[in-house]
């Protein structure tokens, strides 16, 4: 099969955004995911938070392993460039990319194969690492495209669609990503545009490691009755922790906020993540906390979402490394060539 | 045949590894170096950080033999774990040095071979304190013990320990005391010098003693490279080190301070080249140093890097093999795994140096062969060549050169086209344009590993598929006269005998050739430099009867892909194989050689 090109459907009198694009600029080549995927509205929702935050569409990343989920880099932004790598591999990649040029906004869309069994090492070292991107997983707890076997996120005791409940503990991305010291670690739900929509949106601005975990259910496998990770369980277990809304800079900050229920944490860019606690007593900058209400969660089933947890204080990759503001893809030739002479001068030593 | 004489002989140390003998013994070398005549040392030392026997040889050829002679005409003995072993490797009339503290009768055991007893660890035991100095001074007393014998000037071991410890004053007076003492007992119990013996000459003005993989860092460091990645893997480590200590020397800015370079420390070889694939899609010149088992590691991100045209380099410092081999002795067994990497159809630009100065010179190529032809590049070096100090003319650099970035489409230039297709073949040469992200909207496209077609667009159509996979093996082929060309020693009268080598064996097989001609029997010699093949290469093999594959491996890989991308006969090439993970000697492909044409000959 050959790739469908989306035909570009203009309103009159659509909106547009500051950079006086509508929503449909930011659209991709035509899915040719199952009716019903999940990853298609988690797609929806990508286009509409890079469209409100007037992101130029061919200064952005968007970059993916293999897998379901990793074919929708492709179903949104037709003018970015994409990149559709090797299995498990994307981080790496998205690392290299950012290294060479950390101007670019880039986002990095996985599933739970991609990141939680072949590609978990190299998912877990980007977070290490503080590399500054979004990373979705799409997680949906099988592989569909080899037809539905379990991935490493199914829960304990889950049922397929023929055969065997599964038989091992699922990883939890938001405990692993806790653990290894992710900065930015949410959950959220394909079926929650609203939410969705504001976390990438802050985890796009935020610099450094953002993951989102967005339950993302498979029609075609994983969608019956037994199954954790249906449309319908993920209803009914459903709990919202930290909401966040992005301010840009030019916005001001509602003040009427009750004191402890809403939190705005700066951004690097000067504008501020909103945070409203739907749980009273959650504290998204208590990463110690975070990981014990994640495991507490995990064990009752219940599928907490929301930003998570949050440190805006941590270099990034680029601080770490000491680099110039300037990416290095445009670092002259003439500044990185020492010369014959310098050459001759620091062979003293094997002379 | 070679030596012993003067300034043409072997001397060979063999220690504990962790002792600190590797200074003494780099010191011994440069001495000879500074009085002007030639010098190689080659380290045989073993993966391990403390208490395994270690080796280190310096062939000292007045007469300028860069190889391994195959033959030792001093063996300094310090090892007690193989004094056994040591007595038997000597030549007839060679010379065993021991620390007599201890003496050792069975040392005699050879009426072919003079012993001379040094008691060092006494002599140093008297006059040091502290137990980790006796050790190290025990190493400058050994140097001087041989200094003595074979004539070295001691006022250039004096200026060279000066030069070393030049921060540390103290350091100085204590090392040439050792030294002296060594000198002083050999001079008083022996008889000095030895008839195999060094005396100055004026061959080293110009030449620089240098590993392959310094060079090689710094051939990164002038080609521009701005993004290294690598993980931890004998014998490429001292590749990055070197990349590192020179970037922190020239790529800081002078002002703020901030890097103009990025390395990362990798998880694992998968990564290290999903990062420099990553950088090289975002513009930055990258490059990754690894060894044999890192190849077969990054072989997934190989292909994809081939399929989807990304300029990236590959420093692959050979070590033996299959599995983790011994992974301090070297070989050339990466060369057909180099020129195919990756599964599907995959074909390679490999380079081939065979010295530390053509890793400098290659480091740049590679990068340039890259950017030109948009696909991987590998540098196959080997432990020999990236580990050990070779005398080679000081590395020089033309200040006009200008790095070839290939066909890279401008913000400009995009504004002028109607359209973009990644994989279009415009100028009929096989190689499409590319752009970076970040330039243009109409320069946006999407990377893909899958099946794709001259627009990037996914396809699954057979002819779309075939017209990329075309055209990709229409570039690969097209790279064959871009590659360094051959070099090509003629014999002095015509011949019907050629020999090919690669890299590393360039040494042992010149000098082969050279003595194999003296002896009548003269071989044209082709030095091949990269893959694909240069035109040169199928006509060599057909201008001769027979040709000697000489290779550092098992399986003739070289030979292998010669009869797979030439039209040679199999009948006309020999294969010629050397394989124990010691670097190759010229003794041994004479011997080989000879016995051939000798054979020939009679039939």
């Amino acid at each position: 099969m050959t790739s469908f090109v989306k035909p570009k459907i203009r309103r009159t009198n659509e909106p547009l955004n500051a950079l006086g694009l509508a929503r449909a600029d930011y659209e991709g080549a035509m899915s040719t995911l199952c009716a019903g995927c999940g990853h298609d509205s988690v797609t929806a929702a990508i286009v509409r938070a890079f469209y409100e935050l007037s992101i130029p569409t061919h200064r952005a990343l968007k970059i993916s392993g293999i897998g379901c989920s990793s074919k929708t880099t492709s179903y949104f932004m037709n003018d970015s460039h994409g990149a559709n790598t090797v299995h498990g591999r994307m981080p790496s990649f998205a690392t290299g990319a950012l290294s060479a040029n950390s101007d670019l906004p880039t986002i990095g869309i996985s599933g739970d194969g991609d990141s939680l069994s072949i590609g978990l090492g190299q998912m877990a070292h980007a977070m290490r690492r503080n590399v500054n991107m979004l990373y979705v997983i799409e997680n949906n707890g099988v592989y569909g495209l080899t037809k539905g076997q379990f991935s490493a996120s199914a829960d304990l005791g889950s049922l397929p669609k023929k055969g065997d409940p599964n038989e091992f503990p699922a990883i939890d991305p938001v405990a692993f990503a806790l653990s290894v010291g992710a900065t930015f670690v949410a959950r959220s739900f394909s079926g929650d545009r609203k939410q969705l929509v504001s976390l990438i949106k802050a985890g796009l601005k935020h610099k450094g490691f953002a993951v989102i975990d967005v339950i993302s259910p498979c029609v075609s496998f994983n969608d019956h009755k037994g199954s954790t990770k249906s449309y319908a369980h993920t209803y009914a277990f459903y709990s919202k922790a930290v909401h966040a809304d992005y301010i840009a800079p030019s916005e001001e900050i509602v003040a009427a906020y009750d004191e402890g229920e809403v939190m705005p944490i700066e951004l690097h860019d000067g504008g501020y993540l909103q945070l409203r606690k739907l749980e009273a007593d959650y504290d998204p900058t208590e990463r110690g906390a975070a990981f014990g209400r994640a495991i507490d969660s995990d064990r009752n089933n219940e599928i907490l979402t929301g930003l998570l947890y949050l440190d805006e204080t941590q270099p990034d990759l680029h601080q770490t490394q000491n680099m110039e503001d300037r990416p290095l893809n445009e670092i002259p030739y003439a500044e990185l060539n020492p010369g014959a002479e310098a050459l001759s001068a620091l062979q003293a030593e094997f002379r | 045949m070679s030596g012993p004489g003067l300034n043409d002989f072997v001397i060979k140390i063999g220690t504990v590894n962790g002792t600190g003998s590797a200074s003494a013994n780099g010191l011994l070398m440069k001495s000879i170096f500074r009085m002007g005549i030639p010098v190689v040392g080659k380290n045989v030392f073993p993966s391990n950080i403390q208490g395994l026997p270690t080796w280190y040889e310096i062939r000292v050829s007045g007469d300028g033999h860069a190889g391994r002679s195959g033959e030792v005409h001093m063996m300094v003995a310090m090892n007690q774990a193989t004094y056994d072993q040591d007595l038997a490797e000597l030549a007839t009339g060679g010379v065993l040095v021991y620390d007599s503290t201890w003496p050792r009768p069975q040392l005699e055991s050879r009426p072919d071979v003079t012993v001379i007893g040094v008691p060092l660890s006494q002599m140093c035991s008297e006059v040091v304190k502290a137990a980790r100095s006796r050790i190290l001074m025990k190493n400058m007393a050994y140097v001087g013990a041989v200094a003595a014998l074979v004539d070295i000037d001691l006022s250039v071991i004096r200026s060279l320990i000066e030069e070393t410890f030049a921060a540390k004053a103290k350091l100085i007076d204590s090392n040439m005391q050792a030294v002296q003492l060594g000198y002083d007992y050999v001079k008083e119990n022996y008889e000095c010098p030895l008839r195999f013996r060094v005396a100055a000459l004026d061959q080293t003005k110009g030449k620089v003693m240098i590993d392959g993989n310094t060079a090689a860092s710094l051939g990164c460091v002038y080609a521009g490279a701005t993004f290294g990645a690598w993980y931890p893997i004998t014998p490429s480590t001292s590749l990055m080190d070197g990349f590192v200590k020179y970037c922190k020397k020239l790529r800081v800015h002078p002002e703020t301070g901030k890097n103009k370079y990025c390395i990362i420390q990798a998880e694992d070889e998968l990564a290290a080249a999903g990062l420099i694939i990553g950088a090289a899609r975002n513009g930055a010149r990258a490059f990754t140093p690894t060894s044999g088992p890192g190849i077969s590691l990054m072989s997934e991100w190989i292909g994809f890097a081939y399929f989807t045209e990304i300029p990236v380099v590959f420093f692959d410092i050979q070590r033996t093999g299959p599995s983790t081999g011994m992974p301090t002795r070297t070989q050339q067994c990466d060369i057909q795994t180099c020129a195919y990497a990756s599964h599907g159809d995959t074909k390679h630009i490999v380079l081939y140096p065979a010295d530390p100065g053509e890793c400098f010179d290659f480091a740049v190529k590679s990068f340039d062969l890259a950017e030109r032809f948009q696909t991987p590049v590998f540098f196959l070096s080997d432990i020999d060549i990236g580990m050990n100090d070779w005398m080679v003319n000081e590395l020089s650099w033309d200040d006009t050169y200008i790095p070839d970035r290939g066909k890279v489409l401008s913000e400009d230039d995009l504004s002028k086209m109607e359209s973009f297709s990644r994989y279009l073949d415009v100028d009929g040469d096989h190689i499409p344009y590319r752009t970076l992200p970040g330039t243009d909207p109409k320069g946006a496209y999407f990377l893909r590993g899958s099946g794709h077609n001259k627009h990037a667009r996914y396809t699954e159509l057979g002819h779309e598929y075939q017209e990329v996979v075309d055209r990709l093996h229409a570039k690969w082929a097209s790279a064959k006269d871009a590659v360094p060309a051959p070099v090509v020693t003629k014999a002095t009268s015509p011949t019907r005998y050629g020999v090919i080598a690669i890299g590393s064996s360039d040494a042992a097989v010149t000098e082969a050739r050279t003595r194999l001609e003296a002896d009548g029997m003269p071989v044209d010699y082709m030095r091949v430099r990269g893959f694909p093949f240069s035109t040169e290469v199928e006509a060599f093999i057909a201008g001769h009867d027979e040709v000697f594959i000489v290779e550092q491996n098992r399986d003739a890989q070289l030979h292998g892909l010669l009869l797979n991308e030439t039209r040679v006969a199999r009948e006309k090439l020999i294969p010629v194989l050397h394989y124990s993970g010691e670097p190759l000697n010229y003794r041994f492909v004479y011997e080989e050689m000879m016995t051939r044409i000798k054979l020939r000959k009679i039939a």
